[in-house]
């Protein structure tokens, strides 16, 4: 049987991993590769490496720890951050990364997202979302790091992703990020009835029963998180122990 | 040396590293001349069918391929390269693969999520060396749309569950296939991978 995926998300600024809250304030925490082979041995089904700065004298720093987290660990994972062109995707998977995330340059030239699952095939091209609920219970799709509102409605931008290639979804809770009380299971669900791709459930992580919500059948395929890994909050082998003992099925740790 | 054969653009880089960790030195090439020297070759699985095919034939590998296989060397194909070995796929058209194997390659039904991304376990169908150290509940990653259908069982080595029963590993003689990823099945990749190494030496 198919498993539900754990998925520690890793951003990384100039060859750093940090963790933000809400975006902002970010802190300092640790080597990427180190964390990546922690979280190897740990049990982590994925990774997600988010280069959180994408300016071009950082992105070499990147396309290195790239390279080195690929030759250091055989489980898959997910580079995101600054990803604009096909040659942006082409190098990071030359660099070794299996799936390429992308976010506000898909919003910007949804013909990215065709052009490059063409190209390198949909398995490989996430499209991650950061919404934001509004008012009347919609979720818009903001870009930019959640700093800029688009007119894009999630639920919907999800099924065009879909139908561009996309072979996975990324769904970021803005409301919900770095709060700690748990994932966005409304938004989650809303896109879940839309699509037929894997959906991998961001942002708001605190305690092992968030991630036994968002992982029922009806919400996501996959949780990320960050800072409760990071920060040892819950460790991947007990959080994976409980799971099982929730009925969720995971790969053993 | 194995010859893991460039045919595409995606991440080929990483099936290296994991031949490196179980010892297996390896070169990326299109070279004929290297691949005959070589004690094995792998197809890697990356990028789509019909590109891959067309690619193979542009490079002029197609029949070269053919030949070293019929002469009994052993081929390894992960994902996409275990799909080539089939007839043929209905990947972007339909087009002929290899016939190494009986079977054709066809979409995985839509009543689960396309693709079938993620860790999911191997059934044991018959005896293989692949099988040396291998714990019960093996777990490997797959990430395909596509799945080899109406093959011969007695070839079928593993299958997964997804909706239908998918073949995950085959094997007919030098003819290998993996349908997952070894080179990103942890510890459960690795040790297959090792497995192979022992088979071909």
């Amino acid at each position: 049987m198919l498993t539900k995926r754990i998925i520690p998300c890793l951003d990384v600024d100039k060859g750093r991993v940090v963790k933000g809250k809400k975006f902002t304030n970010i802190q300092d925490v640790a080597d990427p590769v180190k964390l990546a082979q922690r979280y190897n041995k740990a049990g982590a089904d994925e990774l997600v490496f988010y280069d959180i700065t994408a300016s071009n004298e950082d992105r070499d720093i990147f396309i290195d720890v790239v390279e080195q987290v690929a030759a250091e660990i055989a489980i898959p994972f997910t580079v995101g951050g600054g990803i604009r062109t096909v040659e942006d995707i082409h190098s990071v998977l030359r660099a070794g990364a299996d799936k390429v995330s992308i976010n506000s340059a898909a919003v910007q030239q949804p013909d990215l997202i065709e052009e490059a699952a063409k190209k390198f095939g949909k398995q490989c091209i996430v499209l991650s979302i950061d919404a934001k609920q509004t008012n009347d219970g919609r979720w818009a799709v903001y870009i930019h790091g959640g700093r800029k509102q688009t007119a894009l409605n999630a639920v919907d931008w999800a099924e065009q992703g879909e139908a561009l290639g996309a072979g996975e979804l990324v769904l970021n809770a803005i409301n919900t990020d770095g709060e700690k009380n748990g994932y966005d299971l409304d938004l989650m669900h809303a896109v879940a009835q839309a699509v037929n791709i894997p959906i991998v459930a961001s942002g708001g992580a605190g305690k092992m029963e968030h991630f036994s919500q968002v992982l029922q059948p009806t919400y996501a395929d996959a949780a990320l998180a960050a800072s409760v890994f990071h920060y040892g909050e819950i460790p991947i082998p007990a959080l994976k122990a409980y799971l099982a003992t929730q009925g969720i099925t995971v790969r053993p740790s | 040396m194995i010859s893991i054969i460039d045919y595409g653009a995606g991440n080929i880089k990483s099936l290296q590293f994991a031949l490196n960790k179980v010892g297996i030195d390896s070169q990326i090439t299109t070279d004929e001349t290297t691949i005959k020297k070589s004690d094995a070759i792998i197809l890697p699985g990356v990028g789509a069918f019909q590109d891959a095919m067309h690619a193979l034939d542009d490079q002029e590998l197609t029949s070269f391929i053919k030949q070293e296989a019929a002469r009994g060397k052993p081929l390894l194909g992960i994902c996409l390269g275990m799909q080539l070995f089939y007839e043929s796929s209905e990947e972007g058209g339909v087009t002929k693969g290899f016939g190494f194997l009986t079977g054709k390659v066809k979409k995985i039904p839509n009543n689960v999520k396309v693709p079938h991304m993620g860790w999911n376990n191997l059934i044991k169908h018959r005896n293989s060396a692949l099988w040396k150290q291998m714990t019960d509940e093996a777990f490997v990653y797959f990430v395909h749309s596509y799945a080899a259908t109406d093959v011969d069982t007695n070839t079928l080595v593993a299958s997964t569950p997804y909706g239908i029963n998918i073949p995950a590993i085959v094997q007919q003689n030098n003819i290998i296939g993996m349908q997952f990823h070894p080179e990103k099945s942890g510890a459960t990749g690795l040790q297959l991978l090792a497995n192979f190494k022992e088979m071909i030496t």
